[in-house]
């Protein structure tokens, strides 16, 4: 039985640079939060692929099934009119 | 009204469908998808076992590590033996998402239960072994992972396309190394020529068997967890890896190696797959001696975790 067992899953967060979001890149188990920050650290950035380092704990998560795709997403399905494209306008009326 | 979720037993045939439209679309496959049993238990082992070469793949140029060279040459091999590891992590994570756990996967590996490439349980018997396994062990395993940046399932690909990302370093710094030796003594050209001739087969064998002996890659292929077949992949190399040779002035050691000028590829000598089964069966050169300092890696460094658990504990109960 390791000692590892039993540590939590924490999901990874990392911002590129400033400006931009943070984007998941991975996992890793730590023993405590300040613990996996630094074990973050060095397996998703040892190159500076970030300036900015958010951990979750994965049970900590709630997140939308993909059983219930359809009928989750389905409300924007139908409503093209929230894009751009749907209006015709002619092309020749400049900035628009 | 929202429609019910698809149940797992009652509607498979349907789900089925919706996982091979998904892979036929060349769409990901994502953790909470449902999937066949055979995919994931393929994809387990797959990952793991690449996860594990990444971790043994620290030993042979780990050796080398208080004996390099130079500053500049210990830097670099550090850095390199550190993003093996850290390549393992990111594919123990990926392997975690199927529901494996990595603990046990590392029991697995030192119980002898799962495998792990071939080509590290061979030594590394001077520095030029450095230089030549990330010129060619590298370019090999580059060769194999490029395409696996689109395996059907997510978790899988992106961590290869950060492996590849770093794996294009490893390479890089190999084959400076080895020009750097071919530009000095007889002795050092020697040196050279004498690792390119012990590790030309076992890269070569890295691909694994002939295709008319690898029985489960179709069905992988049809998954989309294996895009080439093994011998298109190690064509690949071959053809790659020639005109580098060429430029670094070693000699492969093929008397069978030549252009086809038909093809514009390369025909090779025979390989000896019964080296290939001894080596993965656990009969090479270094089997055992990997294997052993894995499992004392476990178990000496296993206070150092009970440690952490128990300054998180503490840390835990005071604020």
């Amino acid at each position: 039985m390791s000692a590892r067992a039993g540590w939590p899953l924490y999901e990874v967060f990392v911002r590129g640079k400033r400006g931009l979001n943070h984007v998941h890149v991975g996992s890793l188990h730590a023993p405590d939060d300040e613990m996996a920050v630094h074990a973050a650290r060095d397996v998703y950035t040892r190159r500076n692929e970030g300036v900015s380092i958010w951990v979750v704990r994965a049970d900590a998560i709630t997140a939308s099934s993909p059983d219930e795709k359809d009928p989750m997403f389905a409300p924007s399905g139908d409503k093209v009119y929230r894009h751009p494209t749907f209006y015709d306008i002619p092309a020749d009326v400049p900035h628009i | 009204m929202p429609a019910p979720p698809l149940d797992p037993v009652v509607d498979e045939a349907r789900l089925q469908e919706l996982f091979d439209a998904t892979v036929a679309a060349e769409r990901r496959i994502e953790p909470r998808d449902w999937m066949p049993e055979g995919y994931r238990r393929t994809l387990v082992r797959q990952i793991a076992q690449h996860a594990h070469s990444e971790i043994i793949g620290m030993q042979p140029e780990g050796d080398w590590l208080l004996r390099a060279p130079s500053l500049r040459r210990k830097a670099v091999l550090l850095a390199k033996v550190q993003d093996e590891a850290g390549h393992g992590m990111y594919l123990y994570s990926a392997a975690e998402t199927l529901g494996a756990d990595r603990t046990d996967l590392t029991d697995r590996l030192i119980d002898g239960r799962q495998k792990y490439s071939s080509i590290f349980n061979y030594p590394t018997l001077t520095f030029a072994d450095v230089g030549v396994i990330g010129w060619l062990v590298d370019g090999a395993a580059i060769c194999n992972q490029v395409p696996l940046c689109r395996s059907s399932y997510g978790p899988y690909a992106r961590a290869m396309i950060r492996v590849c990302k770093e794996e294009s370093f490893h390479q890089r710094q190999g084959y400076e190394l080895l020009l750097t030796m071919m530009g000095g003594t007889d002795e050092q050209r020697a040196m050279v020529q004498d690792a390119v001739d012990r590790w030309w087969w076992p890269s070569l064998m890295m691909f694994g068997p002939p295709d008319t002996d690898s029985p489960n890659s179709a069905q992988s292929m049809a998954w989309g967890i294996k895009r080439h077949s093994n011998d298109e992949l190690r064509q690949r190399f071959v053809d790659m890896t020639v005109p580098q040779a060429e430029f670094l002035g070693v000699r492969l050691p093929d008397p069978d190696l030549a252009l086809d000028p038909e093809t514009g590829r390369h025909r090779f000598g025979p390989i000896d797959w019964d080296e290939l089964k001894r080596v993965i069966s656990g009969d090479g050169p270094c089997n055992a001696e990997r294997i052993a300092r894995r499992r004392a890696a476990r178990d000496d460094n296993a206070w150092a975790l009970e440690a952490a658990s128990a300054y998180a504990q503490k840390h835990g109960a005071r604020s």
